[in-house]
């Protein structure tokens, strides 16, 4: 078993899947022979050939057009988009498009296409290379939506991507690609997409969180356990479909619940799953539904205060975690 | 007919009227143009909704008239509609309101391609069963809840384990009762639901159904704790003098009056003169005020099949002993063989309770609500007593009795009561085997 960071995790995935199924294309910007502007596909077209591994122009609506055309046409595209905060354009082909394709074919077509996004703040990338945008997709039906935190996670739920006969929004959290290392093992293994996983078990409050915050959610909890609190972490992973039994044991057993969240928390992740807390643990609850994000401005600032001040720390969660603690 | 302003847009709800293009009395066709209207998405012309005459125009030009209001009436050839009353005037602020609030029609067509809306706002769309009575669990967290803001999962767990939850000290935020301190009260053991092992009757419990006046009389107890609170005092009375006048009088007083001669009749004339240089312990505290009743009415407690009496023996200060015996002859009969009227239990204003009869010597009565206070005289036992006579102090065989007064400490304060007490021992004590009582 080899320890890899998140990008490795993914690069070697997408290496395996392509030598295991010749339908299994790359397309995206710079993913040739710049290997990728993170290097996820490094090495690729070398392995692959220019017909496999397609350099686009620099047209999201373009990069998902040609993949969902392909994807209805027997292939198993793997779009990447450079940088999530510019998958706009490409609405209309996932959203508008890839998510109805076997509903509205009465599943005489379906569209097995993989879009990888990186997404999300912490890198000092301000207004353009920061966003969290998951909760439009993570809202439309027809469309999964997973965000693996960690190398093992990576490669197991993009494998499920690859293999699904639907389309997948893969979201990489930036700051995960080479902060986090794990073991990933070498043989074929998939994640179910829509189960999440408890990553840190406790007792006394559950956090339910997504991405860059798993890590300083399972931060938080180890400084508080130092005051005695047993903190329940549970990793969502798949944001479409919510894992509700999970979130809904988790809740029910520690009786208090914490969303956290990079995104903004207006109609965001966190609302959905506070509205599956409250409809199904509602007598189990010993304590207000709590959630924690960024406060509700347009962008990630670029200014380090800011982006510090903005971003949800360790620190803020174990402020969060106290405060409902002693509820 | 009346002529209403035609809606014209998803967001537009009024408009000015422009300029009148028909005048009242000109003849219209269909679809000829109205009236021009001025809206902040559109100017427009209003046609005509059907051909005829026009009669009255009631939004004039500059007025602001809300969508749907009547702005005209016409004599229509092919309408159904009734024209309006001539000259009543459609004032723009009169219009419905609903149309500034904005309200879903159901079924209407409002898709760019004529589509219905689905109105989900009302909706109970489920196939949950008709009825949405609330469960027993809901139901005690209500309750719950309304007291003191417990949550959810803490009111649930009360409930299962029938925690009081009023009990618990809690460890939360401002001494919240928390899941865990729910938990901790659980396995401390204080569960007394209804139906736990505890309170479950074994096999060998003998399980009674009580009788109305079981019922009513567990039901006045309650009320009579749990509203007043009672006080207690109690003091001895030397009754030797009181037992000799008895033993004297008894067969002179038996034979003149037809009913025997006990000591109650005695204790309770006593009893009715202290009440009445006493009033406040013949009182009632009745919506927050003290009312000191006007007749001395004494309920005497009897023993009764069945339960507890309390026969009134009606003004009872200045009645002599002998009609005392007798009244008193007359009620216990009457609440012994159920036959009591309605008058004999009405207007007590306090109860003497004998039960030295039964031979306690202390008792803390509950008050026999909403009296005041009610006094016990105990049983009559002969001690060795000190006295003082001529300076001297010397041990004698005396006859004494405890009387113990529950008292309503809202209205009696302990001074007074002993101010009673003393009043009552006093009486009794002055009476010797020579007394001429009447």
């Amino acid at each position: 078993m080899a320890e890899q960071t998140v990008i490795e995790a993914v690069r070697q995935t997408m290496l395996a899947e392509m030598k295991r199924d010749d339908s299994v294309i790359v397309l995206g910007e710079d993913v040739g022979s710049r290997g990728g502007v993170f290097l996820a596909t490094d090495g690729l077209v070398e392995e692959f050939g220019e017909n496999r591994v397609i350099d686009t122009p620099l047209a999201e609506s373009s990069i998902c057009g040609v993949a969902l055309g392909a994807a209805v046409n027997g292939m198993r595209p793997i779009a990447e988009i450079q940088f999530a905060d510019f998958v706009w354009p490409a609405i209309n082909q996932l959203v508008g498009e890839a998510s109805k394709v076997r509903y509205g074919t009465n599943g005489v077509k379906n569209a097995p296409m993989t879009v990888r996004v990186p997404y999300g703040g912490g890198v000092r990338g301000g207004l353009y290379h920061s966003q969290s945008i998951e909760v439009l997709f993570a809202h439309t039906p027809g469309l999964s939506v997973v965000a693996p935190a960690t190398p093992y996670d990576a490669k197991g739920l993009l494998v499920s991507a690859i293999r699904s006969n639907d389309p997948v929004i893969v979201l990489e959290h930036k700051r995960t690609y080479r902060l986090v290392k794990g073991d990933v093992p070498e043989e074929n293994y998939s994640i179910p997409i829509g189960n999440a996983e408890i990553k840190r078990p406790g007792s006394d409050l559950s956090i339910f969180t997504y991405g860059l915050m798993l890590h300083y959610s399972l931060q938080a909890a180890e400084m508080a356990a130092a005051s005695g609190l047993n903190v329940e972490v549970v990793d969502l992973r798949t944001l479409r479909p919510l894992d509700e039994e999970t979130i809904a044991e988790s809740a029910s057993r520690t009786g208090k619940a914490l969303i956290i969240q990079e995104d903004t928390p207006a109609v965001s992740i966190s609302s959905e799953v506070a509205a599956i807390i409250g409809e199904k643990c509602f007598f189990d609850l010993d304590g207000p539904i709590t959630r924690l994000g960024p406060p509700e401005i347009p962008p990630m600032p670029f200014s380090p205060v800011q982006e510090a001040a903005f971003m949800p720390s360790p620190e803020k969660i174990l402020d969060a975690i106290n405060k409902l603690a002693q509820i | 007919m009346n002529i209403e302003l035609p809606h014209v847009g998803e967001s537009v709800t009024e408009a000015v009227i422009g300029k009148w293009l028909k005048s009242p009395g000109d003849r219209v066709e269909k679809y000829d143009p109205l009236v021009e209207v001025v809206t902040d998405k559109v100017n427009m012309e209003v046609p005509s909704p059907a051909s005829g005459t026009l009669i009255n125009i009631i939004a004039k030009e500059g007025e602001t008239v809300l969508m749907g209001a009547v702005i005209a009436e016409m004599d229509s050839e092919d309408a159904s509609g009734e024209p309006a009353t001539p000259g009543s005037n459609v004032e723009s602020t009169q219009s419905p309101a609903p149309n500034r609030i904005g309200t879903l029609v159901q079924g209407s067509n409002v898709g760019p391609t004529g589509g219905e809306f689905l109105d989900t706002s009302l909706g109970v769309t489920e196939t949950s069963s008709p009825t949405s009575t609330p469960t027993t669990a809901s139901g005690a967290a209500n309750g719950s809840r309304k007291q003191k803001g417990f949550s959810p999962v803490v009111s649930r767990l009360a409930a299962q384990h029938g925690i009081d939850l009023l009990t618990i000290t809690g460890t939360g935020l401002g001494g919240r009762v928390t899941k865990k301190d729910v938990l901790a009260a659980v396995e401390n053991g204080g569960s007394s639901a209804p139906g736990s092992a505890a309170h479950r009757p074994s096999e060998e419990d003998t399980i009674i159904e009580p009788s109305p006046i079981r019922k009513m009389i567990a039901d006045h107890m309650v009320k009579s704790m749990s509203e007043i609170p009672h006080a207690w005092s109690a003091i001895e009375v030397d009754v030797t003098g009181m037992v000799k006048w008895r033993a004297q009088n008894r067969q002179e007083f038996e034979a003149t009056n037809g009913v025997k001669l006990t000591y109650l009749p005695i204790t309770l004339s006593v009893v009715a003169n202290s009440l009445v240089s006493n009033p406040r312990i013949n009182s009632s505290w009745q919506d927050g005020k003290i009312v000191l009743k006007g007749d001395v009415n004494v309920s005497v407690a009897v023993a009764a099949e069945g339960g507890l009496v309390v026969p009134v023996v009606h003004k009872a200060a200045g009645t002599s002993i002998a009609d005392l015996a007798k009244k008193i002859a007359g009620v216990v009969t009457r609440a012994r063989s159920g036959s009591m009227s309605l008058e004999d239990v009405q207007g007590g204003t306090f109860t003497l309770n004998n039960t030295g009869a039964l031979g306690s010597v202390w008792g803390g009565a509950i008050i026999n609500h909403p009296q005041a206070a009610i006094l016990t005289t105990e049983a009559i036992v002969k001690r060795p007593v000190v006295v003082v006579a001529n300076g001297i102090d010397s041990v004698v065989i005396r006859s004494m009795m405890n009387i113990c007064l529950s008292f309503d400490h809202r209205i009696i304060d302990g001074a007074e009561a002993s101010e009673f007490l003393q009043s009552v021992k006093s009486g009794i004590e002055a009476i010797t085997a020579q007394s001429e009582l009447k």
